[in-house]
């Protein structure tokens, strides 16, 4: 095997990394897109514009939130189990959302009837809008501590409640998540469309950017000044059989700000976090904007804030709040050297070639798409 | 505290999804391939007809996909949020062919997929062409990705148990990607999805041709579909999968109970065409013999037995006593009171380890496990017969009268008078539910006849739940099925409407609707069938 154990729970830490954020970059512009549906179209044919600038490339976005989920599963089998049953009602719900998303694109355009379309419109709304929100507060949970124990044969018992995930701090970090998304997607319809459609996602890009710097700067001042973060105060080596019971960890408080200190060059994360989102107001701002750079630059701050949330837990993964010395980390939760020697071997073969391709498919669908294309094309377009 | 009631909720739940999930794949697999073919003659002879089959069968198969990826996506999520210490037990093995499937397969497929829909006037034909192929392909290779998972828990070789890390770990890669069961069941289910593909052109040109709609264009869909449909169906069924039955313990116990085979026969044994099965009492109480063929199906020789449940039953009572002692040692293991000695003896009997865990059912410390407990265990490990046994017959049932349907479809499609028959097109109409009552008794046979393991010989479904409480699952189950129930409804509504229009739904201003207007006369339509006529 080219690496040590050691090594490949840190490739993996840093690959589950990439795969979130490409399900951001990707999948967050189509989420964006439906969050802003009803905004930036406000007749049948202006909204399926805004789909249709999505329409190709949707379903394989969305495989970057199926490969990250599958990945956890992969690298950090108890991970994957702990979350997702901890999550239970807030993982069924983003089910249930984004069940409107397939159905919604293809099945809206089907009918001409005006309500059917509207209902469709308020689905890809909620899938637009209920995911990233989930995904936030889960992440805000994660910063909190979940409340979870292992028995001696690690099995999970959780003792959280759906509505106890409604923490003010976990709600504020939904709304960088939101902003976030929505951002991403009113800087992909910058891109993608002309005329009103334009008009209006720039405006929406405005204030999604300024949102973003809002409550992501509240949050780290939140998480600075209020939040009870988690240091390791003895555990066994960085490349031993993972065990999640035997190291320990005390509540503390700041330690989620640790990193930023030991390692002082991650303080690139939320600086870029920031940049990225004053990029995108400022351009905004402009009457003519440049698509490609505000595109960029939400895209540079969706980067940042993803990692400044990954640096932010290192090594934790999943702190618990219950038993703090139960809190899985990427050295105790990982899969065996095998498997992750593996799945790196897979990865680093396969994820290049996806990206060709998917660069490949982007650049055969470019273009701007008006409501004359709709027009045009009226049974052969969502 | 993990409660019965929580398990069969669970399973019921992962089963009610499970099965809905996969009303929808079968077509896709069928569907991507069936369209990739009719493409290629498009290219191949330039016959703008091929590209309108293209298109409108792409359209029915696009409402179909949509519905697809919707519940694909709780499959993944559900081993996380209900079946967390499976997650964890078994993630290590199971988790990487997932992982892969979504990197080397499922990622072409939806790629791709949108490409297929929206690129016909952005790509050369050529292009589009590799594109469908490419769609189709991540299709196909999405199914052995999870059959290799699947047959992973039907006979889990390649991995090992771990005390340190408390769960299976993956030894030999290459053993689980070639897992015999695996291999079979990816044939024989992808071979299941192109007969459903097949059966559903069929049956609906079959529709279009009794009415006298659109010949030309259901002709030739019916031509594509009866070859195709043929070729499948002949796989299916000399593939089947009970090949497979003869790698591990649950599969033979699977096989035994399928053919209500009680007791171990001479070979060849015989096979049961109908039977009773009590299974109180071990027996059939009533039965209906073929001599020597279920020694021929099953073991294709003379010379070989095909144990029955009650032997079977006995082996595995003897293999939850080693099971428990694995246990034991176990424990001392994990505790660190165990020596060198312990060791050793762990490592030779801890494949018996998972018997061993069929006792917590019974009593969580295992190793005070009584006589009466372990006679319950064993007979835990007999799934429930009859309903294996019926639910299987039914799928063989309706695989053999599609396999009649596609050979008298396909005989007079190649003497050319198929258009004639119209015995033949209604029985090719009504024959549509086939395919698919076939596919989801195969899944239960091969999921229920699983039963009690969750990953065969070790690890029972009951411990493989998260801690949840009845209401959650009864509150999401509700959920499911209210979502899922009005799903279908909408996803059959268009579908149907969408295969009344026929090719008239893509406004090219050729088919029927379009030339004689509702109602209108029909001589138009008779023109252009006469007129293709020749070509056919």
């Amino acid at each position: 095997m080219l690496f040590d154990y050691e090594t490949l729970k840190l490739i993996w830490w840093l690959l589950v990394g990439v795969l979130f954020i490409g399900f951001a970059l990707t999948d967050g512009f189509d989420m964006g897109v439906g969050a802003l549906l009803r905004y930036v179209g406000k007749t049948d044919e202006e909204r399926r514009v805004a789909i249709n600038t999505i329409a190709p490339h949707w379903d394989g976005n969305q495989v970057w939130l199926i490969l990250a989920a599958g990945a956890i599963f992969a690298a950090w089998p108890i991970t994957f189990g702990a979350s997702f049953s901890s999550f239970y009602w807030a993982l069924v719900l983003t089910l249930f959302s984004l069940f409107f998303r397939p159905v919604g694109f293809d099945y809206r355009s089907k009918l001409a009837n005006p309500k059917w379309r509207n209902a469709w419109d308020w689905g890809l709304v909620a899938a637009g809008v209920i995911p990233p929100l989930v995904f936030g507060i889960a992440f805000g949970n994660l910063l909190l501590g979940v409340a979870f124990e292992f028995d001696e044969f690690l099995r999970i018992s959780t003792h959280g409640s759906f509505f106890g995930l409604f923490h003010p701090f976990a709600i504020l970090v939904g709304l960088v998540s939101l902003s976030m998304f929505t951002m991403q997607g009113a800087s992909y319809l910058m891109l993608r469309t002309d005329d009103v459609i334009y008009a209006r996602a720039r405006k929406a890009a405005y204030w999604a950017a300024a949102s973003v710097l809002i409550t992501f700067a509240l949050a780290g001042i939140w998480l600075w000044l209020g939040v009870t973060g988690y240091a390791i105060t003895q555990m066994p080596a960085t490349d031993a059989l993972p065990n999640p019971l035997a190291k320990t960890v005390v509540p503390m408080d700041g330690a989620w700000l640790a990193n930023y200190r030991t390692y002082p060059l991650t303080i690139i994360a939320p600086v870029a976090g920031f940049l990225g989102a004053f990029g995108v107001l400022i351009l905004a701002k402009r009457d003519k904007a440049h698509p490609v750079a505000s595109f960029l630059y939400s895209s540079l701050s969706l980067i940042g804030i993803i990692m400044t949330a990954g640096v932010s837990l290192f090594p934790f993964i999943m702190p618990s709040k219950l038993n703090p010395s139960h809190s899985l980390t990427i050295w105790d939760s990982a899969s065996s050297h095998l498997t992750l020697n593996i799945m790196f071997w897979a990865a680093l073969i396969f994820v290049p070639i996806i990206l060709i391709y998917t660069l490949w498919c982007y650049k055969q669908m470019w273009g701007t798409v008006t409501v004359k294309f709709i027009q045009d094309n009226e049974h052969n377009v969502y | 505290m993990i409660t019965d009631e929580i398990v069969d909720l669970s399973r019921l739940q992962f089963a009610l999804t499970a099965l809905y999930h996969f009303l929808f794949v079968p077509l896709t697999l069928g569907m991507t391939f069936m369209l990739a073919i009719m493409e290629s003659v498009y290219v191949m002879t330039g016959k703008q007809i091929y590209k309108d089959m293209v298109k409108f069968w792409g359209k029915l198969f696009g409402i179909n996909f949509a519905l697809g990826v919707t519940t694909g996506l709780t499959m993944e999520f559900q081993f996380g949020t209900n079946w967390a210490y499976y997650a964890h037990y078994v993630g290590d093995v199971f988790g990487a062919p997932l992982a892969i499937e979504g990197l080397m397969a499922f990622f072409l497929e939806s790629t791709f997929v949108g490409l297929f829909f929206f690129g016909w006037e952005r790509l050369s034909k050529v292009q589009h062409l590799t594109v469908t192929w490419l769609m189709a392909l991540g299709t196909n290779l999405s199914a052995l990705w999870i059959l290799i998972a699947n047959g992973w828990m039907q006979n889990p070789i390649g991995a090992e148990f771990s005390y340190e890390t408390m769960r299976m770990e993956m030894v030999d890669f290459g053993a689980v990607l070639f897992n015999p069961v695996a291999q079979v069941k990816f044939v024989h289910t992808v071979a299941a999805g192109y007969v459903t593909g097949a059966m559903f052109v069929l049956s609906i040109s079959a529709w279009y041709l009794l009415k006298g709609r659109d010949i030309g264009f259901a002709k030739r869909s019916f031509a594509v579909a009866a070859g195709f449909g043929m070729a499948s169906i002949l796989s299916v069924i000399l593939l089947g999968d009970e090949s497979g039955y003869e790698a591990g313990d649950v599969q033979k116990m699977k096989l035994a109970a399928i053919e209500a085979e009680w007791e171990t026969h001479p070979p060849p044994a015989g096979f049961n065409l109908v039977a009773l099965p009590d299974q109180a009492k071990g027996e059939n109480s009533f039965e209906i013999k073929i001599p020597y063929a279920l020694g021929l199906i099953a073991t294709r020789s003379l010379t070989e037995e095909v144990k029955g449940i009650n032997e079977l039953v006995a082996d595995n009572e003897q293999r939850i006593r080693n099971g428990m002692q694995a246990y034991g040692l176990f424990l001392k293991l994990r505790q660190g009171t165990a020596t060198a000695a312990d060791r050793d003896s762990f490592d030779k009997i801890k494949q018996d380890l998972g018997y061993g865990l069929l006792l917590k059912r019974y009593t969580p410390n295992v190793v005070d496990a009584t006589e009466t407990q372990i006679q319950q265990a064993a007979q835990d490990t007999v799934p429930h017969v009859a309903a294996l046994f019926w639910v299987f017959r039914l799928m063989v049932a309706a695989g053999f009268a599609m396999l009649l349907v596609f050979t008298l479809a396909f005989y007079y499609t190649a003497k050319r008078t198929v258009f004639k028959k119209k015995w033949l097109l209604r029985l090719a109409f009504f024959s549509l539910p086939l395919p698919w009552i076939a596919v989801e008794s195969g899944w239960f046979v091969a999921e229920f006849g699983r039963q009690p393991w969750a990953i065969g010989e070790v690890l029972p479904t009951f411990l493989g739940t998260s801690t949840l409480t009845e209401w959650d699952l009864i509150g999401s189950i509700f959920g499911f099925v209210l979502f899922y129930t009005l799903l279908l409804i909408i996803e059959m509504y268009l579908m149907i409407k969408f295969a009344r229009q026929g090719p008239s739904s893509l406004h090219t201003g050729n088919y029927y609707f379009e030339q004689t207007g509702r109602g209108g006369t029909h001589t138009a339509d008779a023109v252009y069938a006469d007129k293709i006529k020749d070509q056919i």
